[in-house]
């Protein structure tokens, strides 16, 4: 390995004759030995995996494409987006509420993330799929026994489906406005003076100052969450909504192949993580720009001179 | 006369219980160049704030343009104004701040070219090619695709000049517009605002830079615990101070 620093160092030292003097980079045999017994244990355990006959390659292979797998991996993408979608939604209204100068919305946001927060969502799930033994009725009215308007059953209405959308987004938003709430508090409060002093209203100066600001302190927790939402739908299976878990549940509890159809859910969750890690690195370096100085200024033309004066 | 651009008629404001501004009664004309000078805690920047309704009154009157700041007067009462009114009169003045207060998310043009297009909803090549020459009046033609945090503090400082000029201000305030920068780079921010009063802009700069006081402006204003202590042409106020807690002052900085 080389070693940048050592030769970098010593240019800058005022003699110019340092240049001259051969520089034996510094050895690390310990590290070595250690790298080297791990790519041992690492290639031996893959090697294992791959000619261990127990785990049953094959049943993996016929099964990874299997239609039911799909339609599971499918309906796992769609309870993760919409929920999380309208996660955020609710969460950014619930920060702002949070952060707002009126007493109300600030208790009503903060007694919300504490019972959303303070209990667990299997129970959450749970209780959204059974709302129909509190409400058989779902209707808009007026308060206090006024005339309503009767939407229909409660059996009807909240499909299981509908529960777990429910459940995962409530939950979800929650969490979200804590993470909003952080990144608002992150913007320095010079930008909230400069954006009014430039005439910009409320609403502008959100949009268009603090919460672009904001992001770049708010992705990387809302990737986490991104993540382990598409991870926590798997709960849902108690709901016998048949998502990626599920579907494969149902399959290994006819064909007894437990471990091959676990398998073949988590190659599907691995690669769903692994194109949500992606998108997120690309976001996260676009909400970066201007704040941090690695080399990513595609921006700027060349030929300015690269030299900083502060 | 003609009417003054900033009048201030019993300006006060308080903190919670502490009073930061205790009456203050301030004339600036068209056109001037006003500093206002003290120690810190003196409430000079407050007041500044208050121009810009970046800090509301509590009580007295203060104009701008002919202009109440912050609220409407009707039926002999005052009507706090809605955040709209007060964003649309907040046009009227640009502020410059101590600590530059740049968007770091947006280039040196984009920070220049948001207030125009998103504010004012001008065409934005039309604001683009007027961000240019500005940019160039304050030595920086070239740096319209750079992230703030890519510039010196004197640089950051014209550029947010820039920023505040192509809202086409008639009142230019600056908050201690030097006194974050290394010593080195006090002198082009001072150029800059030296030129912008040449040209005939109407300025109110807290600063403690004496010397651009003395060079630059029509009036200095001493200000001490919330109260204007003395006002006049900077040779008098900077040359021959009257009141003692002036000369006090001027003493320990000079």
């Amino acid at each position: 390995m080389q070693q940048h620093s050592i030769p970098d160092t010593r240019t800058e030292s005022p003699t110019a004759a340092a240049d001259s003097i051969p520089v034996v980079p510094l050895r690390h045999p310990v590290r070595l030995a250690v790298a080297v017994a791990l790519i041992l244990l690492a290639l031996s355990a893959a090697w294992d995996v791959a000619v261990n006959q127990r785990y049953h390659w094959d049943v993996v292979a016929s099964y990874l494409f299997a239609p039911q797998i799909m339609a599971g991996a499918g309906l796992t993408v769609i309870l993760t987006v919409v929920s999380m979608t309208a996660g955020i939604a609710l969460g950014t209204v619930l920060a702002v509420m949070r952060l707002s100068e009126n007493p109300i919305l600030r208790t009503i946001s903060r007694g919300y993330i504490w019972f959303f927060r303070g209990t667990p969502l299997l129970v959450q799930l749970i209780f959204w799929y059974n709302i129909a033994a509190l409400y058989p009725v779902i209707a808009f009215g007026l308060p206090f026994g006024g005339p309503s308007l009767v939407l229909g059953s409660a059996n009807v209405l909240i499909s299981p489906l509908a529960a777990a959308l429910l459940g995962l987004a409530l939950n979800e938003a929650a969490y979200m406005a804590e993470i909003i709430r952080g990144g608002i508090g992150s913007v320095d409060k010079g930008q909230y003076d400069a954006a009014r002093a430039l005439g910009m209203d409320g609403g502008k100066l959100m949009r268009r100052v603090i919460l672009p600001q904001a992001m770049r302190v708010v992705l990387p927790p809302t990737g986490n969450q991104v993540i382990s939402m598409l991870k926590g739908t798997a709960l849902v299976s108690v709901l016998a909504i048949s998502d990626l878990l599920y579907s494969a549940q149902i399959i290994y509890a006819t064909n007894y192949q437990t471990i091959p159809l676990l398998i073949v859910a988590s190659l599907w969750y691995l690669l769903m993580t692994t194109i949500l890690s992606f998108f997120q690195t690309k976001l996260e370096r676009r909400y970066g720009r201007g704040f941090d100085a690695s080399p990513r200024r595609s921006r700027r033309p060349k030929t300015q001179p690269t030299t900083r004066t502060a | 006369m003609s009417t003054a651009m900033v009048e201030a008629r019993g300006v006060r404001k308080s903190f919670g219980s502490t009073e930061i501004l205790k009456g203050i009664d301030l004339r600036i004309e068209r056109g001037s160049v006003t500093c206002l000078i003290g120690p810190s805690g003196s409430g000079k920047t407050t007041f500044l704030r208050c121009i810009n309704h970046l800090e509301k009154v509590d009580a007295g009157r203060l104009y701008v343009d002919e202009h109440l700041v912050g609220y409407t007067e009707r039926n002999g009462r005052l009507y706090e104004m809605k955040e709209r009114q007060t964003a649309r009169s907040r046009l009227n003045a640009g502020m410059v701040f101590q600590r530059f207060n740049l968007f770091p998310h947006m280039t040196v043009l984009e920070n220049i070219v948001e207030a125009p297009v998103h504010v004012l909803g001008r065409p934005r090549n039309e604001v683009t090619a007027e961000a240019q020459t500005l940019l160039e009046r304050v030595g920086l033609g070239n740096r319209g695709n750079s992230y703030p945090q890519e510039l010196s503090g004197g640089q950051q400082q014209r550029i947010a000049i820039a920023r505040a000029l192509a809202m086409k201000p008639k009142l230019m305030l600056f908050d201690e517009p030097t006194s974050a920068l290394d010593p080195e780079l006090v002198g082009e921010v001072l150029d800059v605002m030296k030129s912008l009063a040449e040209a005939g802009m109407t300025m109110v700069v807290v600063t403690h830079e004496l010397g651009f006081a003395r060079q630059v402006s029509d009036q200095v204003v001493f200000m001490d615990q919330g109260v204007v202590v003395e006002s006049g042409s900077s040779a008098q106020v900077l040359g021959t101070p009257r009141h003692e807690r002036t000369q006090a002052f001027l003493s320990k900085v000079l």
